[in-house]
């Protein structure tokens, strides 16, 4: 049996094809327990999951936690806002005061970039990025992939294109790492001002005709504006964005092939893509959120196994 | 070669035979009865008895599952290496029905100790048997006996039972090989 090549997933740059293949195959046996009456084993009921989420968040947070009880672990949960993070404690006080309760994984989310890295180096602990600020989110990466492999059949060969706000996204730079890794075509498309300088070198397109871009895709990854992480204008306004990046059925429609879409979420309806996309048979973004429990289970259950008694 | 040969294909053609009749008086149309084999290798045995009972005795409509018990194994976290997980397959509910849990080899008991709580995801019996090709006995780490068996060995710690299934059972057999060889 395979093991994962890290002690930590902090980001899908750590990782080779091999750990997503074993990720994978993992999670598809669990996505066969979700499904069931039952939707429970006891592997991990020795094991303690610490949840910091120094940052806001919904879907990940429930998913992680969802994953976390289905593999019968203990969970605790712990959110920056009314914590004594507000008081000043640093962010290895915090940590270290959690892992004397005896928790054996951390799933962290922080709004800095190098955050877990950081803790990795620092705290004797197995740590998995639940998202480190505009920089990694390798979870939702590796459902992207998976969902992508369920619907398609295989990612190697496949042409995705990722669309929106690329500057701020950490799922988009964890997506071109795994897209890349699998052996898929990435191309980004986007205002100029939302695509960081010298993404080329990671060995993607760059495209700001979002038609040509849906032209030549197989898949559409349809990002979310990040307004809060924006401190300037990036584009004049809403409108005039989603008239040149927002997908609507006609768009769609008047294409050649029918294309795949994506969405992280949260959707803004209407922004970057409309209700008759979100809700229509090429969308997927349902089926990316019951992956997504099925690979927090493959990824907690791969690294728990490292934990020896 | 020092494998010793317990049971060579006539042998297990002639226990098959006895086993699947044995199942057919206490389960008679097997309507209420529903059989699973365990991952990895008591599939292929499962898979031999259903056909003989589908094949030789005309029974229709047997039920066969696969049931994976990697993730309810207790030894987890205590190997060396994680076991890899194979697929469960089960297309019909166990509530209320009387399971038969078919495995090639009986040693510890933990596999169906696992197998008797990875079955409670797909239900609550009515009752659960247990079918073996082979019982180590005096090997046993909990009290779980078989209700039907084709051989008894003795064997020590040392050794490993192994079971070849071939595709036209010509050359099935079962032997007792050296751990430290593997």
């Amino acid at each position: 049996m395979k093991t994962l090549s890290v002690p930590n997933l902090l980001g899908i740059k750590h990782l080779v094809k091999e750990d997503i293949d074993l990720i994978f195959e993992t999670a598809d046996h669990f996505k066969e327990v979700i499904n069931r009456p039952i939707k429970k084993v006891p592997s991990l009921r020795d094991i303690t999951i610490a949840n910091l989420f120094f940052e806001n968040s919904t879907r990940t947070k429930l998913s992680f936690e969802l994953a976390e009880k289905r593999l019968s672990a203990d969970v605790i949960n712990f959110s920056a806002s009314g914590s004594s993070v507000k008081k000043g404690e640093t962010l290895i006080d915090t940590v270290n005061n959690i892992l004397s309760m005896k928790v054996d994984i951390v799933v962290m989310r922080h709004p800095d970039v190098g955050a877990h890295e950081f803790l990795a180096r620092h705290v004797n602990t197995r740590i998995i990025n639940a998202g480190d600020g505009t920089h990694e989110h390798p979870t939702q990466a590796l459902l992207d992939s998976f969902s992508i492999r369920e619907h398609l059949g295989d990612v190697a060969g496949k042409k995705v294109v990722i669309v929106g706000d690329i500057l701020h996204s950490r799922v988009a730079l964890s997506n071109i790492y795994a897209l890349k890794l699998q052996g898929a075509e990435v191309k980004v498309c986007g205002p100029v001002t939302l695509i960081p300088k010298y993404i080329e070198s990671l060995g993607v397109g760059v495209e700001t005709d979002l038609r040509k871009a849906l032209e030549w895709a197989d898949v559409a990854n349809m990002l979310r504006v990040q307004n809060e992480r924006m401190d300037i204008k990036y584009f004049p306004s809403t409108r005039e964005y989603t008239q040149l990046y927002g997908v609507d059925k006609k768009l769609l429609n008047s294409l050649d092939s029918e294309i795949t879409i994506m969405h992280p979420g949260p959707i803004n309806r209407g922004v970057e893509i409309t209700s008759d996309v979100a809700d229509s048979d090429q969308a997927i973004i349902l089926n990316q959120v019951e992956n997504g429990v099925a690979i927090r289970m493959a990824c907690i259950y791969l690294l728990a196994s490292q934990i020896k008694q | 070669m020092s494998d010793k040969i317990l049971l060579n294909s006539k042998k297990i053609q002639i226990i098959l035979q006895r086993l699947a009749c044995q199942l057919i008086e206490n389960h008679g149309d097997f309507s209420n009865t529903v059989l699973i084999g365990l991952q990895p290798r008591g599939t292929y045995f499962a898979e031999r008895i259903a056909s003989i009972l589908r094949d030789d005795y005309h029974i229709k409509n047997i039920k066969l599952g696969k049931l994976d018990i990697t993730f309810y194994r207790d030894d987890f976290r205590r190997r060396d290496e994680p076991l890899s997980a194979n697929s469960t397959e089960i297309n019909f509910l166990v509530e209320g029905q009387k399971v038969v849990f078919i495995d090639d080899v009986l040693f510890s008991g933990r596999s169906i100790n696992a197998a008797l709580t990875a079955i409670q995801s797909y239900g609550r019996p009515a009752e659960v048997e247990l079918l073996v090709l082979i019982d180590r006995r005096f090997s046993r780490h909990l009290p779980i006996q078989p209700d039907y068996k084709g051989a008894t060995v003795d064997v020590i710690n040392e050794e490993v039972v192994v079971v070849n299934w071939s595709n036209d059972t010509l050359s099935d057999a079962v032997y007792i090989t050296n751990k430290k060889k593997k």
